[in-house]
């Protein structure tokens, strides 16, 4: 699987429903989850890739990492994922 | 219905190894948050706590102590020395039978589990030290301090997250104002500054790499640290009669559950906790001079915490005092409403209210007197010292100038 697939299956699993449910322009809110469930899908892709996602649940805003919906979620991953095999 | 007083106190925190220590610094406005140092801490990305420098356990304990105690144990146990030695009392005869010891912890023996998975999972052993259970339980520091100072009565430990030691002095202030005991020990510690213990906590994402700054718009997240404070609580006329010193009296307390989301405070709760703290000492939001707020430095307590402060309080919230000392020896968890009773104490009996450190810049979602990077020189006449744990567990408690 690519790394937009694994992250689509990651999300849909923290939302509970299929991965075809999940569209690159859904918020979090949309999908309903919330800051814990937030953490665990971070937690559940750095565990996937071997990666550090720079996300602070304080202050998402100012995190260097946009969450701001699912296709600005996978784009940062796969420029994590390209930076570490760089 | 007793009335009850403070006679004692102790405690070992970032700041100092004794009560004058930690005024000391607090007065100044020194911050105890430093570089951690343990096993592996380079491999974690959280590497600033209120650590205990230096703990001298060997001029504590002797080395057969030292095997039992666990770091949470040794803290307190150092802490109700110096809180029972102020008080003048000894521990006999009926005194000693009816007076007990009730402690918070949210932890317990964190570094015991720490160190003994380390030898078991890591190192291969096939065997860890006969004492890991009984150094690693809770109750292990309450059993101690009653076992060193003869506490025949009450006795047991609470575990409420971050607010630990408030519950806790929550209970043993209704014990002796009651009359059931004549005197209580009371307060908490904490001892998690480990790998483990610090690792779990970087898993929430709420936590600083760079320093607490409660209330300043550029805080962003908590500061872990660690010790203990430990108080005599005292029947009135029993201290009256010895001629002890009384350093305030604790004059109310309130609990509620926000019953709603195990982290995200909800400022109902907390409003809950505080007014019924001033229903419960029979006093009016006027009254109250300083209160020491729960203030982590994460984004979302400080906010909830100061508006509920200002639905609480109502026009009194803008005169009133509100700091944060987590700013100086970090956020002791399960011990930290002990350590900041101690801010408490200073400002009734020393007219000084120690400082918020490390603020910055004002947050228009905090909009109190917070008290910002100096001690100030004010008469107290009521303080107040809030807890709000995880899992929506509040405990408020009320203290009055002697």
């Amino acid at each position: 699987m690519d790394v937009k697939s694994t992250v689509i299956a990651i999300i849909a699993k923290q939302a509970v429903r299929s991965p075809d449910a999940v569209l690159m322009t859904n918020t979090l809110d949309d999908l309903g989850i919330d800051s814990l469930g937030l953490v665990e899908s971070i937690f559940s892709i750095e565990e996937e890739f071997d990666i550090q996602v720079p996300f602070n649940a304080n202050d998402p805003a100012d995190s260097d990492f946009d969450i701001s919906n699912v296709g600005s979620i996978i784009a940062g991953i796969e420029k994590l994922v390209a930076d570490q095999n760089a | 219905m007793k009335r009850v007083v403070i006679t004692g106190a102790g405690t070992v925190n970032a700041l100092g190894l004794t009560v004058p220590e930690t005024f000391e610094a607090m007065r100044e406005g020194r911050c105890g948050i430093r570089d951690l140092v343990f096993r592996d801490v380079e491999k974690l990305s959280i590497r600033i706590g209120g650590q205990v420098p230096n703990y001298p356990a060997e001029d504590d304990f002797s080395r057969k102590d030292t095997a039992l105690f666990d770091r949470f144990t040794m803290f307190t146990i150092h802490a109700a020395r110096e809180a029972v030695a102020q008080s003048g009392l000894v521990f006999d005869g009926e005194l000693a039978e009816k007076s007990g010891v009730i402690l918070g912890t949210a932890g317990g023996g964190a570094t015991t589990w720490d160190d003994s998975y380390y030898e078991v999972y890591h190192q291969d052993k096939n065997r860890v030290h006969p004492f890991v259970i009984p150094k690693l339980m809770p109750s292990a520091a309450a059993s101690h301090v009653s076992i060193a100072h003869s506490l025949q009565g009450p006795s047991f430990t609470v575990s409420t997250a971050c607010a630990s030691s408030n519950h806790a002095m929550s209970q043993a202030f209704q014990m002796v104002r009651s009359g059931m005991a004549p005197v209580m020990l009371t307060g908490g510690s904490e001892s998690m500054l480990c790998y483990g213990g610090v690792k779990s906590w970087e898993g929430l994402r709420v936590m600083s790499r760079d320093g607490c700054r409660p209330f300043s718009a550029n805080r962003n997240g908590m500061v872990q640290g660690e010790g203990a404070g430990v108080f005599v609580f005292e029947e009135m006329e029993h201290a009256k009669q010895r001629g002890a010193e009384i350093l305030a009296e604790v004059i109310g307390f309130a609990m509620s559950s926000d019953a709603s989301d195990i982290v995200m405070p909800s400022q109902q709760g907390a409003v809950r906790a505080m007014t019924g703290t001033l229903r419960d000492a029979r006093i009016n939001p006027e009254d109250v001079g300083y209160i020491n707020a729960h203030g982590t430095g994460t984004a979302v307590n400080d906010k909830t915490e100061c508006a509920a402060i200002a639905d609480a309080f109502g026009s009194h919230a803008d005169k009133l005092m509100v700091s944060s000392t987590k700013s100086m020896h970090g956020h002791l968890i399960g011990g930290t409403g002990a350590v900041e009773l101690l801010a408490c104490i200073m400002a009734l009996k020393d007219g000084v209210v120690a400082p918020t450190v490390g603020y910055d810049q004002p947050d228009p979602d905090c909009p109190l007197d917070v008290v910002p990077n100096v001690a100030r020189e004010a008469q107290v006449e009521v303080a107040m010292s809030n807890a709000f744990s995880f899992g929506g567990l509040n405990a408020v408690i009320a203290l009055r100038r002697a």
